[in-house]
């Protein structure tokens, strides 16, 4: 399947809710906004595997995914997954069924890294989404591989300085095991959210979205302004909207004049602690990324 | 069936991959990349109903304990082999009960098989009792490491047809992850409900004892094999019982059989069902001796054998209870060889008359010398 086209309109998405209201969350959380766009997405014939942290508690909990759901433990989306593929399977009951996992950075990049490696590598047929709030959100702001370098979490309370990279690059190990398809997305940008998800559940194998999901009491920003800080990310090359199908990379939304990081580090106290060498350093990864993109 | 590869549960999985690619067995199999992969994906197939299976050992089933607690508070009827080995440090492949044992409060079942018959027939039964509307609890089926798992005896296979009709193919009577009827499974039901869900399972692996003897007897009826949850032998006259559990007591039944002809009144009750333990059982069994010795391939260390507590809750309301002694022995696959039941018989007649401390554990099998020389004292 090369490059197959969706089109997607604000008009053309279903007015249905896939997800009950009266969840148990914080106000204006970037990943309950991003579950919204996917479940409208996705539609209710879906299985949903999910592994511990915010989405489990501020959603599954409070009975909000109205298609059938499993959450098992922190580390095992992955391996839930290949057996609810295979369980199906061999209940003739595998077509028609959108397999979909959201998990968070922590259940995807860290604790979760090995069941999803193993099952992406044995090609399971799934699309897995990890809504990115860039830490172990659900347990009180604690570091993930995730977290952005100079980020003050509870375990890094001098700002994350991890020494190589700004984060831990999951598209880029995913598409390194050869996946059909890869792709980053943010809640500022829905209907290429939209677009990625419909695209993704098409695929007969492993698929896999990134979605940088802001978290204002994680962050330290007012907490009606996550779809600004997702933007903003996007307009400063912090996140990079871009999908690898087939080894194929290409940006997917284009910025043609990138602003300075320091105005995404600024608007959020979790920042607060950077030097100046730090904003160079941060500037310097981001260029980097960013050459490689064209952007 | 999801599993990964360990010594030495490694030939069951492998005979099964061949039956599965040459069609004879028709099943999905998933070379998940760790057992917790392993049992996890086993939980997501019997969650949208799929009949799962996965074998184990030690660091194995070590790694996948916390799933484990998913799968029976999932109310999930997935059977599981465990070949019996030590788990490390120090290394060891080899067989004892400490793997299996270590994960007795998982609200599994759990069948302990002397032979490798009774291993074969333990797999269909675990089905059928896991899969009861009553039960709805995944079984552990144990057998020895090596002893087992690596030594070949001819057995009885039932065909395709006997086989289903014992066991037909999976109707699960519990909500399954489907489209028709949206379920979550796995919310978190706070204080007013935790205990409530604890005690459901308690109950039902409790009850589960019954349905397991209703499955004995239907398995003697299509197969002519009768088990029950605890094996007597000799022991309607006998002043000395030996228990234990797994293939030792093969040896010790020889045991029994040499000491008998010397006209010394010995027997041996073989734990076959460990979990529920079949408290009323033993009792009635051994209730009635003088003494008995209770063998435990594992130890609890600083506290003794795992089995001896149960052992001593069976007997402990009997008005007029026998003396127990504990014998942990055969540890890491140390050989039990008719030599160290004579030991064992002979410390516990030793014990009866002199009246020793019960609660000295005792190891007929340790190397002194070997202790001596690392200045252990005994």
């Amino acid at each position: 399947m090369n490059n197959m086209s969706v089109s997607v309109t604000l008009k053309g998405l279903p007015d249905e809710e896939v997800i009950a209201p009266g969840r148990s969350g914080c106000p204006g959380c970037g990943a309950v906004i991003a579950a919204r766009i996917i479940s409208k997405a996705l539609g209710r014939n879906t299985i949903m595997v999910n592994s511990t942290g915010c989405m489990t508690v501020n959603y599954a909990y409070s009975g909000a995914p109205l298609f059938p759901f499993i959450h098992g433990l922190f580390e095992n989306a992955g391996s839930i997954l290949s057996g609810v593929d295979y369980g199906l399977r061999a209940l003739g009951l595998r077509e028609g069924v959108n397999l979909v996992a959201l998990s968070g950075d922590g259940g995807t990049a860290d604790i979760g890294f090995q069941s999803l490696s193993g099952a992406v590598e044995r090609g399971h047929r799934f699309l897995y989404i990890c809504y990115d709030n860039e830490g172990y959100m659900n347990t009180g702001i604690q570091r993930s591989g995730t977290t952005p370098y100079g980020a003050v979490t509870t375990t890094s309370p001098t700002g994350e300085r991890r020494p190589m990279q700004l984060r831990k690059d999951m598209v880029k190990i995913m598409a390194a095991h050869g996946i059909p398809y890869a792709a980053t997305a943010t809640i500022a940008y829905p209907l290429d959210l939209v677009r990625k998800v419909k695209k993704a559940v098409a695929i007969d194998g492993p698929t896999y979205i990134h979605v940088l999901s802001p978290c204002w009491a994680g962050w330290g920003f007012s907490e009606n302004l996550s779809v600004k800080i997702s933007k903003l990310a996007v307009l400063t090359g912090m996140w990079i909207l871009y999908e690898v199908e087939n080894g194929t990379v290409r940006p997917t939304v284009k910025i043609t004049q990138r602003k300075p990081v320091e105005e995404y580090l600024k608007a959020q106290s979790r920042f607060s602690q950077l030097t100046k060498p730090d904003i160079d350093r941060i500037q310097q990864f981001v260029d980097s990324k960013c050459k490689e993109f064209g952007i | 069936m999801a599993a990964y590869p360990i010594t030495p549960q490694t030939e069951i999985v492998e005979t099964l991959y061949k039956s599965i690619s040459s069609g004879e067995l028709k099943a999905y199999a998933i070379p998940v990349e760790s057992e917790h992969s392993a049992m996890s994906a086993c939980v997501g197939a019997s969650a949208v109903g799929a009949r799962a299976f996965t074998a184990s050992s030690s660091q194995g089933l070590a790694l996948m304990h916390e799933c484990l607690f998913l799968a029976s508070g999932f109310r999930l009827p997935i059977v599981m082999a465990v070949a019996n080995r030590a788990l490390s440090q120090p290394v060891s492949i080899m067989c004892d009960h400490g793997d299996s044992l270590a994960q007795r409060d998982t609200g599994w079942l759990q069948f302990y098989v002397e032979n490798c018959q009774e291993a074969l027939d333990t797999i269909l039964i675990a089905y059928r009792v896991a899969e009861d509307e009553r039960v709805l609890l995944p079984v552990m089926v144990c057998l020895d490491g090596f002893f087992l798992s690596h030594l070949s005896e001819p057995v009885e296979i039932p065909t395709s047809a006997e086989a289903e009709a014992f066991l037909p193919p999976p109707d699960p009577h519990y909500p399954t992850l489907n489209l028709k009827k949206p379920i979550i499974l796995g919310a978190m039901p706070y204080p007013p409900y935790h205990n409530e869900f604890q005690y459901d399972k308690h109950v039902c692996l409790e009850y589960a004892g019954t349905v397991v003897r209703e499955v004995f007897d239907r398995f003697a009826k299509d197969f002519g094999r009768k088990y029950n949850p605890v094996e007597p032998y000799q022991t309607d006259d006998a002043e000395l019982i030996i228990v234990g559990m797994g293939s030792m007591m093969g040896t010790v039944r020889h045991a029994v059989n040499q000491m008998r002809r010397a006209g010394k009144k010995v027997g041996l009750a073989r734990i076959k069902m460990y979990r529920p333990f079949p408290y009323g059982e033993l009792a009635e069994v051994a209730g009635k001796s003088d003494i008995v010795a209770v063998l435990d391939r594992d130890v609890s260390p600083g506290t003794g054998g795992i089995l001896y507590p149960d052992v001593l809750r069976s007997l402990y309301a009997l008005s007029d209870r026998p003396k127990v002694v504990n014998f942990v022995l055969g540890l890491g696959g140390r050989d039990i060889s008719p030599l160290t039941v004579e030991k064992v018989v002979s410390e516990t007649r030793r014990v009866k008359k002199t009246g020793l401390s019960e609660k000295e554990t005792f190891w007929p099998d340790a190397n002194i010398n070997t202790l001596k020389a690392w200045g252990i004292s005994e």
